[in-house]
């Protein structure tokens, strides 16, 4: 670890040596300021850094190491925050100009759990507005760049997040996935990205986006990083009423597990569409090949209903958003248009100014899926559709432990490439959709880079509420095919 | 022409939980404005809702108590409208699933029983409270309180079986009674804890179809469901009698005018788009919950005044009063279960002292001594009523009370002899006129040995002495 | 599908969106692209397909019936655009 710089450090190392009074706070806490300092103004990885707050975090915690008392197990270690969670005190915009100045009254349940973890919190990472996106191009705040390549996109929504996990501005984050929000930057910028189970983690605090989708999961460089911090944010929690009540296994330990007599299905579908390029499936086949080659067993598997996700998403999805978001209306928080002379004029004016093109592309999407007479045709079949892919699922896995897939079609693309059309945007999350849809966990695991040296990530789905099948694959295919683990930052 | 009125109900009323139904912000009225308010029902970002078991196990209770089938699964939806003293521009209510389904309230009407069907009953969430600047045709902007926001509700629709203003006010207080006996609600309209809205609507005696119905709001009162329903009933005849046509709209009762007045109709029809809520799972009863809320379901006032009727022979009109609350009926029965005479005697100290019982500030032990000692004559009724104030301001027992206060009526007639001899030695010319034949003058003589014996004398008795004594 | 300016309008005037006839003619032309994908969904019969409103089959939790104040009415009332007094204040309501 010596000649390694110290915002290097994988979260669990810099973790071990703060607790082993190596490092202070304060020095590791310095190093990520300064790194973020120097790199942010290319990346634009962050909406808000917390420089004053985690400073003072940083000297509260080598105080209390001083006097004996540790928090918890990422004492000291600055851990970063999309800003999708509610910070008490402390901006949270959720991407959006409509919320752009809104300090929250309360914390949410994933900000509690990362201090009480002993976090430090550098700052609230950019985002797609209200995480509708896969670029992070639709941020207000302006667009979060791959630190890969400064001309590409890092992914979305919380691109913010894993660019900065990337670029080591962070040892580590906590994002949010809804259609593939987590797993797809976290492929596009070479780190580690966990969708746990719908109920794993507790949505309370976390703005929500589509209810029924919305999961927050760790990104880290690594994969033990990543099952170290699910294991901190995960578990139950009164407060939202579809968490899960089941003890929170030891997912650290499922790393090094051997995948010996492991089955990995291959769903066939994930594989024949034109969409998927060829640096990619070569890439997925290297990981493949990794998990083989230590004594999985393959099996070809069908989950026919696959090419009706996207559908099933895109109205799913926006219909929810279109009710959640309409809370936006100018009266208790957030943006309020000027000069409006009667009520309804206020709100539609805050709203049209208070909202970006795509968060109003699907609201508009939602709320014409909702109406009195479409929501059968739309909705109520969307619905029914869903059912029918849960159940490929449901059946694949008595077959397979674990389905290995790419996580996206493609390396990261340009900025601007896909914002004319939004079809073309929302294909970029058409391998990660269906897992959002069955409510299972997912990985994206780097395996790989594409012709263009741009990094390339495998999914691995598992069924619900087994993460550690996941652990265990995912952390395999690490071990097997090591990768960078920091991003350069060329621009 | 003649015609027929048809009158549904739909009652919210508000269950007296302590917290809200989906946050724990405490329930109650008069707080400081957006004092009991909390991110969820304040709709902040990221909030949540979940759902307090009081409220469910309030409409359960209340679906068996009206006879409805308590549903195994409901679902909680969203009712998507933009609205200030809305947080979260959704209310959350039960759409498609409700808890209860198909029950029914039986009404008292001229002398026979009626069945009034209940549609469904559902839970939801209260909205705020806008308050407008200045006259509200000239306000410039309005104020929200979200304190009531979130408070717990429970819908309960009837079927359209009404046909009179009468008929509705009865289903009314029955519904009401039945609330208010299972502890649910407390039964206020004045502060709007038990709120109702008319669909009412006539048609020619003898059609088979509904005629065209108009939805009544804003009244406050038993009085006002009545009054506003048959001004609304004689302006429906009317418009139809001048060769006019029943418009479908929501009118308001203009309590000072008496009349219902149009509300300007929306622009554009509500949309509200309905969809099951994605933060809330299908609200799930199993029969041993609903047998164990069973349990508790105490005895209907209907049922009650016919019970008290037959086990105590008490006039209806006793019995009525008596169940008007189960407090007070339940005091009734522990005291005359203390004192086995005449339960209409303990029955008329019962509705005599209703407040205090109601209060709580009396015993059965109080009433069931005042109504032994009124019955055996040991005290008079002035006597009783002064005791049972002074059992009110001094907390002693009653029968110590009396003790000391020598307050004993006299009913041993060879003590009121001499007492009765003199009244009548001293009063000639009365006595000549009463053996005249004028009896009349009786009351006199009573009056008379009453004061003698300041008061402690026994006036049935008096009166028989002096009957005996001065012949007939 | 075509969806015309006056169903855009209606739309948007349900979801509370100011929106100029030009902006609804863009915005038309991409609900009707997105609503004709999604279309595929009436190849599959779903006549037998009960709808998923979650990826959870368990019923609602409860919570029991105890008061929590929150407690600092300040934090809820401070972010208010316009405030008066201890209420958040809006523009007049025009119900036209
Ligand atoms: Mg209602
Ligand atoms: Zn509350």
């Amino acid at each position: 670890m010596a000649n390694v710089p110290v915002y290097e450090w994988s979260l669990l190392e810099a973790a071990r040596a703060v607790r082993e009074k190596r490092i202070s706070s304060r020095e590791l806490t310095g190093a990520i300021l300064a790194r973020i300092e120097a790199l942010d103004p290319k990346v634009h990885a962050y909406i808000t850094v917390l420089r004053e707050a985690a400073s003072a975090q940083a000297a509260a915690c080598d105080e209390e190491q001083a006097k004996g008392t540790v928090r918890g197990p990422f004492h000291g270690v600055p851990i970063g925050l999309k800003d999708i969670f509610c910070t008490r005190g402390v901006r949270t915009t959720c991407g959006s100009r409509i919320l752009h100045d809104f300090l929250p009254p309360y914390d949410a349940c994933v900000t509690e759990k990362v201090l009480a973890a002993g976090a430090v919190v550098p700052g609230k990472q950019n985002m797609d507005e209200f995480a509708m996106g896969s670029s992070t191009e639709t941020s207000f705040f302006g667009p979060t760049r791959n630190p890969w390549d400064l001309s590409r996109i890092p992914g979305g929504s919380s691109g913010g997040t894993a660019a900065a996990v990337a670029a080591a501005m962070c040892f580590a984050g906590v994002g949010t996935d809804t259609g593939g929000s987590i797993r797809q930057p976290a492929s596009l910028c070479g780190v580690v990205g966990v969708k746990p189970t719908y109920g794993r983690v507790s949505r309370y605090g976390m703005v929500a986006f589509a209810s029924s989708l919305d999961q927050a999961g760790p990104i880290a460089r690594s994969v033990a990083d990543a099952a170290a911090l699910l294991g901190a944010i995960a578990g139950y929690d009164r407060r939202d009423s579809t968490c899960v009540d089941l003890p929170v296994p030891d997912y650290l330990a499922a790393v090094e597990r051997p995948v010996k007599g492991l089955r990995v299905g291959l769903p066939k579908e994930y594989y024949e569409g034109g969409g998927l390029s060829a640096d990619v499936r070569a890439a997925v086949e290297r990981a493949l090949k990794v998990l083989t080659d230590q004594g999985a067993e393959v099996v070809e598997v069908s989950l026919p209903h696959t090419e009706y996700a996207l559908s099933t998403y895109y109205l799913i999805a926006p219909a929810e958003a279109s009710s959640n978001l309409a809370r936006y209306d100018g009266v208790r928080y957030g943006y309020r248009a000027e000069g409006a002379t009667g009520l309804i004029e206020m709100m539609s004016r805050t709203r049209a100014e208070g909202f970006g093109d795509e968060v109003k592309r699907r609201v508009m999407i939602g709320t014409y899926a909702l109406s009195a007479g479409y929501y059968e045709a739309f909705y109520g079949k969307a619905q029914k559709v869903r059912t029918l892919i849960r159940d490929d699922f449901t059946k694949a896995f008595k077959a397979v432990d674990v389905l290995l897939t790419p996580t996206a079609p493609t390396a990261a693309f340009r900025l601007g490439e896909k914002t004319g059309d939004p079809l073309t945007m929302y294909l970029s999350d058409i391998y990660t959709i269906p897992c959002n849809l069955a409510g299972i966990p997912g990985i994206s695991v780097p395996c790989g880079v594409s012709a263009d040296r741009l990094p390339v990530g495998a999914q691995l789905l598992a069924d619900s509420f087994r993460e550690e099948t996941l652990f265990t694959a995912a952390g395999a295919i690490e071990r097997a095919l090591p990768w960078r683990r920091v991003a350069p930052v060329e621009g | 022409m003649a015609f027929e009125t048809v009158i549904g109900l739909e009652v919210h009323a508000q269950l007296s939980t302590k917290s809200k139904i989906f946050c724990a912000c405490p329930a109650t009225f008069g707080a400081a404005p957006n004092e009991n308010t909390c991110p969820v029902c304040t709709g902040m970002p990221g909030a949540l809702p979940v759902l307090n078991r009081k409220a469910v196990e309030f409409t359960i209770r209340t679906a068996l108590a009206t006879s409805c089938a308590v549903q195994r699964r409901s679902v909680f939806a969203r009712k998507n409208y933009f609205y200030p003293d809305l947080p979260k521009a959704y209310q959350i209510s039960q759409y498609e699933l409700p808890i209860a389904l198909g029950g029914h309230v039986d009404i008292e009407v001229d002398g026979g029983t009626k069945r009034i069907g209940i549609t469904r009953i559902h839970m939801e969430e209260d909205a705020g409270k806008l308050v407008h600047e200045g006259e509200f045709a000239g306000s410039q902007s309005s104020l929200a309180d979200l304190n009531r926001c979130s408070v717990p509700l429970m819908e309960i629709v009837s079927e359209p079986d009404m046909r009179t203003p009468e008929e509705g006010g009865a289903y009314l207080r029955r519904l009401r009674d039945i609330l208010v006996y299972l502890g649910v609600c407390d039964g206020n309209m004045e502060e709007g804890s038990f709120r109702c809205d008319a669909n009412v609507s006539v048609r020619p005696v003898g059609q088979e179809a509904f005629g065209t119905k108009v939805e009544l709001k804003n009244m406050n009162s038993f009085r006002n469901v009545e009054k506003a329903l048959e001004y609304e009933i004689r302006r429906q005849v009317g418009e139809i009698g001048d060769g006019g046509k029943i418009v479908q709209e929501t009118r308001l009762w203009d309590v000072n005018a008496g009349v219902t007045v149009s509300m300007r109709r929306k622009e554009e029809a509500h949309d509200y788009r309905y969809f099951p809520d994605p933060d809330l799972l299908p609200l799930v009863v199993d029969d041993s919950w609903v047998e164990e809320l069973r349990a508790t379901i105490p005895e209907m006032p209907a049922e009650k005044v016919a019970r008290l009727g037959r086990r105590y022979g008490i006039p209806r009109y006793d019995a009525e009063i008596l169940a008007s609350s189960r407090a007070l009926a339940d005091f009734f029965e522990a005291s005359a279960a203390l004192y086995g005479g005449n339960p209409k005697t303990t029955a008329n100290e019962c509705v005599h002292w209703k407040d205090a019982v109601l209060a709580g500030t009396l015993s059965p032990e109080t009433i069931a001594h005042a109504a032994e000692d009124r019955e055996r004559g040991t005290i008079s009724a002035t006597a009783s009523k002064k005791l049972v104030e002074l059992v009110l301001s001094t907390g002693k027992p009653f029968r110590t009370l009396r003790d000391e206060q020598g307050l004993t009526q006299v009913s041993d007639t060879s003590a009121l002899d001499a007492i009765v001899e003199k009244v009548i030695a001293s009063s000639p010319k009365e006595v000549e006129t009463y053996r005249a034949g004028k009896a009349g003058i009786l009351s006199f003589f009573v009056g008379q040995v009453m004061k003698e014996s300041r008061g402690k004398a026994n006036p049935k008795v008096v009166q028989e002495v002096l009957k005996k004594r001065l012949g007939g | 599908m075509a969806i015309t300016r006056e169903e855009v309008l209606h739309v948007a005037r349900l979801a509370r969106l100011a929106m100029s006839g030009d902006e609804a003619d863009r915005l038309g032309g991409q609900l009707s692209a997105i609503l004709d994908y999604v279309r595929q969904l009436d190849r599959l019969d779903t006549r037998d397909v009960v709808p998923t409103s979650h990826a959870i089959e368990t019923g609602t939790p409860f919570r029991d019936d105890a008061v929590e104040p929150f407690g600092d009415r300040e934090a809820l009332l401070s972010n208010a655009p316009d405030r008066r007094d201890d209420c958040f204040r809006v523009p007049r309501i025009i119900e036209d």
